[in-house]
């Protein structure tokens, strides 16, 4: 398969991996174990893998995956945010260092329809337990808000836990 | 009839705090991450709990076929498996359905959502590469009649371990 992964050093027994468990472990007794069945490997071989890639980032994390929207968290606010080009990065960490906070990112402006350069996700109960963390964050971030809005979901239109692109091997 | 290829949420206007019990929340809160490398994690997990693997395994069998969690497996970071963007369409509410269809539709597509904005199609695209995302992202413009606002990642300040459900 002509693949390419851009600076991930992935072997055929990680693809394998992932493909095998990107739809999530088997809930039974050795999981590892039928995982190495369907990949034509032992279980301390896929276990060593899946911690080689956790080490290399690759794999995130390992665990159960919840669907905030059935637990109750409806309230999921893109908040975007317009702060001084050079103050990015000091912006970003605080921001991403909040608890209610799940990912801050730095994005390209493209003005004039989009001025903002910074993402965070806010997830709270419902509108106002976002728009009280929201106000936080525009608090902590002081002088350096020179704009910011939040983009509430009203409809989940796909959502699918990430798969290896371009291969159903 | 063949089912749904996804599962319909919930209307997210209506708040329901679901009924857990303390086992059932500790498993959600706290194995959203350094779930065990071992032969045999569930066990491990009940010990830890000081419950019985047998029940810990029917709960996360309960769990999952209520909806309450996805899976329970490794979470992907998406900039190590390919080339991603975040990207933004601003479309009329009489063609939103037929936009949102059309993104839908690709399988580099893996999230998109409906937002209150004048960009209100907001989806996010995962390719083996930088010529495929440029393919579907041109297509989607063709075929929506929308321009498509891409906003790659530039850089991330937090790494997404999961957070607190319950505090």
């Amino acid at each position: 398969m002509n693949v390419s992964y851009t600076n991930t050093p992935l072997d055929d027994l990680d693809r394998a991996i992932i493909q095998a468990t990107q739809a999530g472990l088997p809930l039974t007794n050795r999981p590892y174990t039928a995982i190495a069945e369907k990949v034509g490997s032992t279980p301390a071989q896929v276990m060593e893998h899946m911690q080689k890639m956790q080490n290399q980032g690759i794999i995130r994390r390992i665990g159960a995956v919840p669907n905030h929207y059935v637990l109750g968290f409806r309230g999921n606010g893109m908040s975007v945010w317009d702060v001084p080009d050079e103050r990015i990065q000091t912006c970003g960490e605080m921001v991403g260092a909040l608890d209610f906070v799940s990912h801050a990112y730095h994005r390209p402006r493209h003005p004039p329809l989009w001025n903002y350069n910074l993402f965070a996700m806010v997830h709270g109960h419902d509108r106002d337990e976002v728009m009280q963390k929201v106000e936080k964050i525009a608090k902590l971030l002081g002088e350096d808000d020179r704009g910011h809005e939040v983009l509430f979901s009203t409809r989940i239109l796909k959502k699918t836990g990430l798969r290896l692109p371009g291969g159903n091997s | 009839m063949a089912a749904p290829a996804v599962k319909p949420y919930p209307s997210i206007t209506t708040t329901i705090e679901p009924e857990l019990s303390t086992l059932e929340k500790r498993l959600l809160n706290e194995y959203q991450k350094g779930f065990p490398l071992s032969a045999t994690p569930y066990a491990d997990i009940a010990a830890e709990l000081g419950t019985s693997e047998a029940l810990v395994l029917d709960i996360l069998q309960r769990l999952k076929n209520q909806g309450f969690i996805s899976r329970v497996g490794p979470v992907l970071k998406p900039q190590r498996l390919g080339t991603s963007t975040l990207a933004a369409l601003a479309v009329s509410a009489d063609k939103l359905q037929q936009a949102a269809d059309i993104i839908s539709s690709y399988e580099e597509v893996n999230h998109n959502y409906e937002r209150e904005h004048a960009f209100n199609l907001w989806f996010v695209v995962t390719a083996k590469d930088q010529n495929r995302l440029q393919e579907v992202l041109d297509e989607i413009q063709n075929r929506t009649g929308c321009k498509v606002m891409s906003l790659p990642l530039e850089r991330q300040y937090h790494i997404d371990l999961g957070f607190p459900l319950w505090c």
